[in-house]
Parts: C-alpha cells; sequence; structure tokens
C-alpha cells in the first residue's frame, strides 16, 4: 500500500532540512571534530540540575497552569525588564513554552490565516520557513548580506516587501550568521514595521550572548511592546538545549490566542524543565557570564584563523557561531564541507542548510574546546592549502 | 589580568604551541611571557591534578588544624612561613574562626604524619595545639571531580 498518499500535502511538499542530510554523513564517520553542533559544549551548570534533582524529590510531578509556573513567569518579568528594558505582566503576558521553537510554533499557528505572508531573514535558523509554512502561511525571505556583518537592512526589507505581508520574523543575534542590528538598525526596522503594520516576532535567544556593543530589543522601542512578541529561553544563554524550555511575552490578547493552542496541544511545559529554569533566572547569571566570556575568546581565535587561513570571515557580534565565506575555495559549500569531512575529519554545516541566502559560506560552531578549535583550524588550514595547490 | 594568566586560569591544559596560536604570540613571546610571570612570583608552577586512588602511590594525606600565638610585629606570619618551609605540608591557609593555621600534609605512611606532627609541628615554640584529620577519600580536587564520571552524554554530531 502507498501510505504517502495519506500524509497531507503541505508537509510532503516540506523539504527535508538540510542538516539532516549532512548529520547523516557525518554520523557514520568516526573522530569527527564536529564544529557543527547548535549548542554549548558546557553541560548545564550543576546548580540548576540539581534544583531539578530537588524539584522531583519533592513531589513535583504534576501539570502546571497552561501558561506556567507563576513562580517562573515572575522571574521572567523581572529578568526581561532589568535585562530588555520592556515590563510584561506575569498573570496574562507571559506563556511558558517547550522551548523557542514552540513558542515560534506556536505565534504562527495562532496569527496566521491561509495564505498570510509573512517575513523573516535569511540565512536564518532551519524551522523558520518551515514553521510558516505549516501554519499554511507563505514565507518571504528577506536577504542579509555579509558586506553588512548580515546585519538586517531596512533597504533589503523593501525590497523583499509585498502587499499581504501581515508578520515578521527577526532572530538577532542570528543562527547561523552571528549578525545582529544594532540600535539605530533596530528602529529603522521597527519604523517599517509601523509603516507596514507589521507583527513582530523577536527571538531573541542568543541575545546575552552579544560580545560587541548592547543588546536592544526590539519590543523595548517606544510604541512597540504592543506590535511584538518577545521570543526567549533558556537554551543557549543557560546551556539548557536539552530541557526544552522557552518563553513568550506579548499583548494579553495575542499571549491568549497562542495559549490556546498551546492548552490543546503541548498542555504546558515540563514541570522540572520550569523548576531548573526557575533556579537559572534566580542563581544564573555568574555561570552565563563565565560561559559567554569564554565564547567571546573562542570566536576571537577562530575568526582569526579563517581569516588567516583565507577563508574571509566576519566577526559575529553574536551567538556562537562564525559564518566563513568558503567560496575563495572555487568550490560550491556543500562540496567544500563534505571534502573537509572527508579529507580532514572537521564538520561545519553547509549554509545553504540554512536558506538559498547561505550560499558560499559554512557555518561554524565555536562552543567547543580550546584544543578541539586549534585542531580544527589547523586541520582546515590544510585542507583549503591542499585545494589552492590543486586549482 | 593578562590574556595569558586567563587562558591559563580556563583551566585548558594547552602546551606552549597551542597557547601561542590562541594568543597570537610566538612560541618564543609564550616563553617569554611564562619566564616574566614566574620572575615575578605570580605563576608558582604547573602540576597536573592526579587521581592516584587506584595507583600504589602509598600518600597519607592530613589536614590539621593549629592554634599558635601570634606575635608582637609580626602577628601569625613568622611561624606559618616556617610550618610552611617543611617538605610535608603541602599547603597552609591563616584561617578566621576557633583556630589559626590549616595545614594540609603529606605523608609516605600514617607513622609518618603522626611523627610530623608529634615531634615537628606541635614541638614548635608557639603552637598551641593541633588536631589531625586524616582523609579517606577524595571526591574532587581542584575543580576536577575524581571517581564520579558523568556518563558521556551522547551528542548530537550535527544540530540545527
Amino acid at each position: 500500500m502507498d501510505t504517502s498518499r495519506y500524509i497531507a500535502k503541505h508537509v510532503i511538499n516540506l523539504p527535508r532540512s538540510g542538516i539532516r542530510d549532512f548529520f547523516e554523513v557525518v554520523a557514520k564517520m568516526k573522530d569527527v571534530i564536529s564544529l557543527g553542533i547548535g549548542e554549548p559544549d558546557f553541560d548545564t551548570p550543576w546548580h540548576i540540575r540539581e534544583s531539578a534533582i530537588y524539584a522531583l524529590e519533592k513531589g513535583k510531578t504534576h501539570y502546571t497552569s497552561n501558561l506556567g509556573l507563576i513562580e517562573l513567569r515572575r522571574a521572567i518579568s523581572r529578568y526581561v525588564e532589568k535585562n530588555f528594558a520592556v515590563s510584561y505582566r506575569p498573570e496574562d503576558e507571559i506563556i511558558i513554552t517547550v522551548g523557542v521553537s514552540e513558542a515560534l510554533d506556536l505565534a504562527c499557528r495562532a496569527l496566521i490565516n491561509p495564505g498570510d505572508k509573512v517575513m523573516y531573514h535569511q540565512p536564518c535558523y532551519v524551522s523558520y520557513s518551515p514553521s510558516i509554512t505549516l501554519a499554511h502561511g507563505e514565507a518571504v525571505p528577506v536577504p542579509t548580506f555579509a558586506k553588512d556583518n548580515f546585519a538586517l537592512t531596512v533597504e533589503a526589507l523593501r525590497a523583499a516587501w509585498v502587499p499581504g505581508c501581515k508578520l515578521l520574523m527577526l532572530n538577532l543575534p542570528c543562527n547561523p550568521t552571528g549578525g545582529t542590528c544594532d540600535r539605530a538598525q533596530i528602529e529603522a526596522i521597527a519604523k517599517f514595521a509601523v509603516e507596514k503594520d507589521l507583527l513582530v516576532l523577536s527571538d531573541e535567544i542568543y541575545s546575552e550572548l552579544t560580545f560587541e556593543g548592547v543588546h536592544t530589543s526590539i519590543a523595548s522601542l517606544p510604541g512597540m511592546k504592543e506590535r511584538v512578541i518577545f521570543l526567549h529561553g533558556f537554551s543557549k544563554a543557560f546551556a539548557m538545549t536539552g530541557w526544552r524550555i522557552g518563553y513568550a511575552c506579548g499583548p494579553s490578547a495575542l499571549i491568549e490566542a497562542m495559549m490556546k493552542v498551546h492548552q490543546y496541544s503541548m498542555l504546558c511545559a515540563s514541570i522540572l524543565s520550569q523548576e531548573a529554569a526557575i533556579e537559572a533566572l534566580q542563581h544564573g547569571e555568574e555561570s552565563m557570564k563565565a560561559m559567554r566570556d569564554q565564547y567571546h575568546r573562542r570566536r576571537d581565535f577562530i575568526v582569526r584563523r579563517f581569516n588567516e587561513i583565507g577563508l574571509k570571515c566576519h566577526l559575529p557580534r553574536g551567538s556562537f557561531y562564525a559564518f566563513p565565506d568558503v567560496s575563495a575555495t572555487g568550490l560550491a559549500e556543500k562540496d567544500f564541507a563534505v571534502g573537509l569531512l572527508q579529507a580532514e575529519k572537521v564538520a561545519m554545516v553547509p549554509g545553504t542548510a540554512f536558506g538559498a541566502n547561505g550560499s558560499g559560506f559554512c557555518r561554524a560552531c565555536f562552543a567547543t574546546s580550546y584544543e578541539q578549535l586549534i585542531e580544527a583550524a589547523t586541520r582546515i588550514d590544510r585542507h583549503v592549502q591542499g585545494l589552492a595547490k590543486k586549482k | 589580568m593578562k590574556p595569558i594568566v586567563k587562558l591559563m586560569l580556563e583551566g585548558a591544559s594547552l602546551n606552549t604551541s597551542q597557547m601561542a596560536q590562541v594568543l597570537k604570540l610566538s612560541e618564543a613571546d609564550v616563553e617569554r611571557e611564562l619566564a616574566e610571570l614566574k620572575k615575578s612570583g605570580v605563576l608558582l608552577g604547573v602540576r597536573p591534578v592526579l587521581n592516584l586512588a587506584h595507583e600504589e602511590s602509598g600518600v597519607v594525606r592530613a589536614v590539621i588544624e593549629v592554634r599558635i600565638t601570634p606575635e608582637r610585629g609580626g602577628g601569625f606570619n613568622r611561624l606559618a612561613e616556617r610550618i610552611s618551609r617543611f617538605d610535608e605540608v603541602e599547603s597552609c591557609f591563616l584561617m578566621s574562626g576557633s583556630y589559626d593555621l590549616l595545614v594540609f600534609v603529606n605523608g609516605s605512611s600514617l607513622q609518618r604524619v603522626a611523627a610530623f606532627v608529634s615531634e615537628k609541628l606541635s614541638t614548635l615554640e608557639g603552637v598551641l595545639s593541633t588536631a589531625t584529620h586524616f582523609m579517606l577519600r577524595s571526591y574532587k580536587e581542584q575543580g576536577f571531580l575524581m571517581d564520579i564520571k558523568p556518563e558521556e552524554a551522547e551528542r548530537l554530531k550535527v544540530a540545527p
């Protein structure tokens, strides 16, 4: 029986993630130095893990409110006000989700009517475009460029805009480019959003990992709070990827709409993860900053090495990704990545896994040990010089 | 804090060639900076952190609480320095609270440590009392967990 005929059309037409394809090649190899991982190399700080163990011992094994534990929402409200300069009511303007990914999915499903157009900048996190498609929206990619350090510009937004655009998704700092926008650029984007009457979904998961300048949330700009759903989580800053815990803050009517979808699908995020998240916000700042400082130094090292090797690499202002331009090797990014993997056992993810605009680039995650980074750089150097000789 | 000191503190056991790459210095520069740190008394030495529980190391370790009489002019320093000079003494700290010095001692046997305490330490002029505690087992040393090996979490090799 052909079971595939039962699959919904919009799912069948959804392309597989490019990362998935690459993962299968890498998974078969041994002793690979992987710069392909989108998560911190640190385990979650022990005090956070210990608080989850304690919660389990105390019998915290039950459902929570659909919106999440009020204690966590209060802690988030304080944290967001202190670090992002925008205040949300814990009672009705915050919802706890299973990672930011769920928050994004909820927003898409709660806001998009079939055919609504959603703008997002690209290259970007792999699930943006599919999340839009799965909610029956139309994805409108806006390119970002190396010449702008992959900041999103209003000129690009204006050029990509088409009638029918309803939402704008932002991810600053950005996975995979590490690009972000300074305050003036964010103000210009906000102005554009108001002009075109766009609601903004702002995924700020990498905001704590901003190395230069101050991170500005679009939600904090005058008049923007009512137009922004602020999405954030614990995965990157607190090294909690496996806990799947995130949140969304926004106008109560929008949070209520997202909550409807959430309560009929996920019901609530895991209580243990919620308990751990409270600990992270209350006592995790120091360990978070220590990890950020280490990423910062590793970034400086690997970006410098890429440039020395001859793979032009802009300085990513945030996140833990470098996004070097590999086109100087004369190879397409995928061929370069596969060649590097086979010859030197170093894994980087081809930029096109993050959208067509990633063409010519590869993503290298520097959230790994110095020893690994030094060795990876040596191997990449050897491989690139070898390619140059062949030419 | 100097970049080279920061790098050493991060705990990575990098050799000078690797340190040179990270700091963008020549190996000779790294050697020179290390020599300067030694000369200025910042870098006292570098030692591996070993788990000798499964080796026939025969080392007995003890922690000794020592009460001493402070001296006019010098306070606790003269006596503390005198105690610190013994080869048996691994570390020595001046403490607040019910005793003055906390002394970590290594010896090849229980008898040797006992002899050190009874013959050398407690007979010093100015030492009022000692309380010796022998270490039974070590769980964590200088930031490293000993026998508690975290299970190697299965990390994906590529993730979004």
